[in-house]
């Protein structure tokens, strides 16, 4: 029992945040069709630049309290990510709108080599590690320890999740965002600015990526170059398990792969009797993806679409 | 003629090492052809393709090292290595065929990353993979009693492996090329491109597109599995490292950024984006006679400038280098259709 409350706690923290990334996937396909593959990096970028900002904080001023420190490295790396992002698709992806569906597909992964080696020359090859600022209260439940950090995340995770749903169903912004993933065409003769929307699209989730990228880094206590790739897959994973460019699937996605992942790393070794053991744990994730999407071929919550309506 | 002088001027104009450079072209090549069929023909986008490489260089390896104590002729373990690879590719391709373009990308990826973490792990319980640390000492190729692992003397010359293993390559690669083109414009490559432009259509004409998407993806896996072999042969050493997911990106950008469905295009960008990391290697050089000492290391600054290449080439070619004629008139084409026309076409849903 006290394995398995354990793990979920792990799976709930590990796939919040899952969740938060695979949002900035979901919405960005949802209106383009693209996969941004430089969203993981855009996430590495985010934690790198709040942990240079938490380090330098935390020289000047050591008394501040840790809580602020990370509040400031957050929200210097927010506007950092929201700017890149915006450049990114600047540069990258706009001029490449018309062009055939896997070019702006190739200058994705042109940019995320690009991001991943400008970070390695900026922070360098070694892992950046976390300074131990936060508070480390533990509390015990079901068996299960809970640190308040993991608290910390997923409720603000959470809050994230439902400020992006008020944002994209009850505003004039959301509205147009909706309007342009259903056809960009129509969009614009309804008034709707659609280049502003997709830069919006992509800024709101580049925010969001930068403080995934803070808590995964306050979370496992450090940060490299290269931590955005694994990330990134993941989270891309997340959105399609939950039916790509579906805002509630990507949440879904992310915290059922989050948990999955935990659960399978946690209990592997005694389904297979100890012939696999829990380093296949991402493995584990895959097969259960291709598994879901084998049965349910547009993902969880995804619409299915027919074929050629 | 120029391809069968070619390791002479390289070997002795630029060194031995670009003769090794040469032989990665050439694999990449065959890697790229093959990779097109699934992509570029067939339409079928798949991010997994490095785990048919991955296969065939480890069967290879099973067969044709002390790791086993078999040390079984290079003409039969080849062959094996590509039927397994087709094998896995059909098993892969059977339960996700009804997955359109993106989900099929994200599974794809998930079957090369699970090969990979298998080879990874596959240690214990008992040793099949060597995990980690890959396999080594595998048996270099030898035709005819002549063996490809030791350097050959003659007319006071020494010729390392690299030149002989060129030629084998350029063999393997001008039949790929062969097979690839007769294959565009057979029956069964033009019921790809019906497949790959409107599966519904083809369905509607008589074409059985489960059996011709399968047929793909067996095809493009045994180029994979053919070209692993022979990669295996050639190391001598083999590690997961090697078939990772970025050589697998590597090889679609290849594709991509040549002209995908045309094979002069696909040769262009293997060619390319084996040689452009390779020539990065002189920055250092460039640094020394420019600013008099090495600012940046050459070897983090190559893969920056990789990317940029990658981005630039992309942005002033969206088709490709060198496009196939139809994407060419498609891009010629007006406005209105044309656009509808590249939404199409690698969208079945539309």
């Amino acid at each position: 029992m006290d394995i398995f409350a354990q793990q979920l706690v792990n799976g709930l923290v590990l796939g919040s945040i899952y969740a938060l990334v695979a949002l900035g996937y979901t919405m960005v396909y949802g209106i383009l069709e693209l996969i941004n593959f430089a969203h993981g990096e855009v996430t590495m970028i985010g934690a790198m630049v709040a942990l240079t900002v938490i380090g330098v904080l935390a020289g000047v001023a050591p008394d501040l309290p840790g809580v602020l420190v990370v509040l400031g490295g957050i929200l210097v790396a927010i506007p950092a990510c929201m700017l890149l992002a915006f450049g990114i698709e600047k540069i990258a992806y706009r001029p490449l709108r018309k062009a055939p569906r896997l070019a702006p597909l190739i200058t994705a992964i042109g940019v995320s080599i690009i991001l991943q080696n400008l970070a390695m020359l900026i922070w360098g090859r070694q892992y950046v590690s976390f300074p131990e600022i936060l508070p480390t209260t533990k509390f015990e439940v079901f068996g299960a320890h809970i640190s308040l950090l993991q608290i910390a995340i997923v409720v603000l995770a959470l809050t994230i999740m439902a400020c992006l749903w008020l944002l994209v169903e009850r505003t004039r912004l959301g509205r147009a965002m909706r309007a342009t993933a259903q056809s960009r065409e129509v969009a614009e003769l309804m008034g709707v600015n659609v280049d502003r929307v997709i830069s919006a699209t992509f800024i709101i989730g580049a925010a969001i990526a930068a403080i995934a990228g803070v808590m995964v880094s306050a979370y496992y206590g450090l940060a490299h170059y290269y931590m955005g790739f694994m990330l990134g897959l993941k989270a891309f994973s997340a959105a399609v398990l939950g039916g790509i460019g579906n805002i509630a699937g990507a949440m879904l996605g992310g915290l059922l792969l989050g948990v999955i992942e935990a659960l399978g790393a946690g209990y592997i070794g005694d389904i297979t009797g100890g012939f696999l053991g829990s380093h296949y744990q991402d493995v584990f994730a895959f097969f259960v993806l291709i598994g879901v999407l084998v049965f349910r071929p547009s993902g969880l919550l995804g619409e299915r679409v027919a074929n050629r309506a | 003629m120029l391809l069968a002088i070619l390791p002479f001027l390289m070997g002795f104009g630029l060194g031995n090492a670009w003769v090794r450079v040469l032989d990665f072209v050439l694999l990449y090549v065959l890697l790229a052809i093959g990779l097109n069929i699934v992509v570029g023909y067939a339409g079928l986008l798949d991010l997994g393709y490095i785990a048919f490489y991955a296969l065939g260089a480890y069967l290879y390896a099973w067969l044709a090292s002390p790791h086993f104590g078999l040390h079984l002729p290079f003409w039969l373990v080849l062959p094996l290595g590509a039927m397994l690879a087709g094998l896995f590719g059909v098993l892969l391709g059977a339960p996700t065929l009804r997955l359109r373009g993106d989900y099929l990308a994200i599974v794809t990826l998930g079957f090369g990353e699970i090969i990979r973490i298998f080879m990874n792990n596959l240690n214990a319980p008992f040793n099949l993979t060597n995990g980690p640390q890959g396999m080594n000492l595998i048996d270099p190729v030898s035709i005819a009693g002549f063996s490809f692992g030791k350097p050959l003397h003659v007319f006071g010359m020494t010729f390392p492996p690299t030149y002989f293993y060129y030629y084998l390559f350029l063999a393997f690669t001008l039949l790929a090329i062969f097979v690839a083109l007769r294959l565009q414009d057979s029956r069964i490559g033009r019921a790809w491109a019906a497949i790959r432009e409107d599966e519904i259509a083809a369905a509607a004409m008589g074409i059985n597109t489960r059996n011709m998407k399968l047929l793909a993806f067996a095809m493009g896996a045994t180029f994979g599995g053919l070209a692993g072999g022979l990669f295996a042969a050639f190391q001598g050493f083999i590690s997961p490292e090697s078939f990772n997911l970025w050589e697998s990106i590597l090889v679609l950008c290849m594709i991509v950024l040549g002209g995908m469905g045309n094979i002069p295009g696909v040769i262009l960008g293997a060619v390319l984006l084996t040689v452009i990391p390779e020539a990065l290697r002189y920055l250092g050089d460039l640094q020394r006679a420019t600013l008099g000492h090495v600012a940046v290391d050459p070897a983090d600054l190559r893969m920056l400038l990789f990317g940029v290449a990658l981005v630039a080439m992309m942005l002033f070619r969206p088709a490709g280098l060198l496009p196939s004629h139809q994407r060419k008139r498609e891009f010629a084409a007006e406005d209105g259709v044309a656009e509808q026309e590249q939404a199409n076409l690698y969208d079945t849903r539309a």
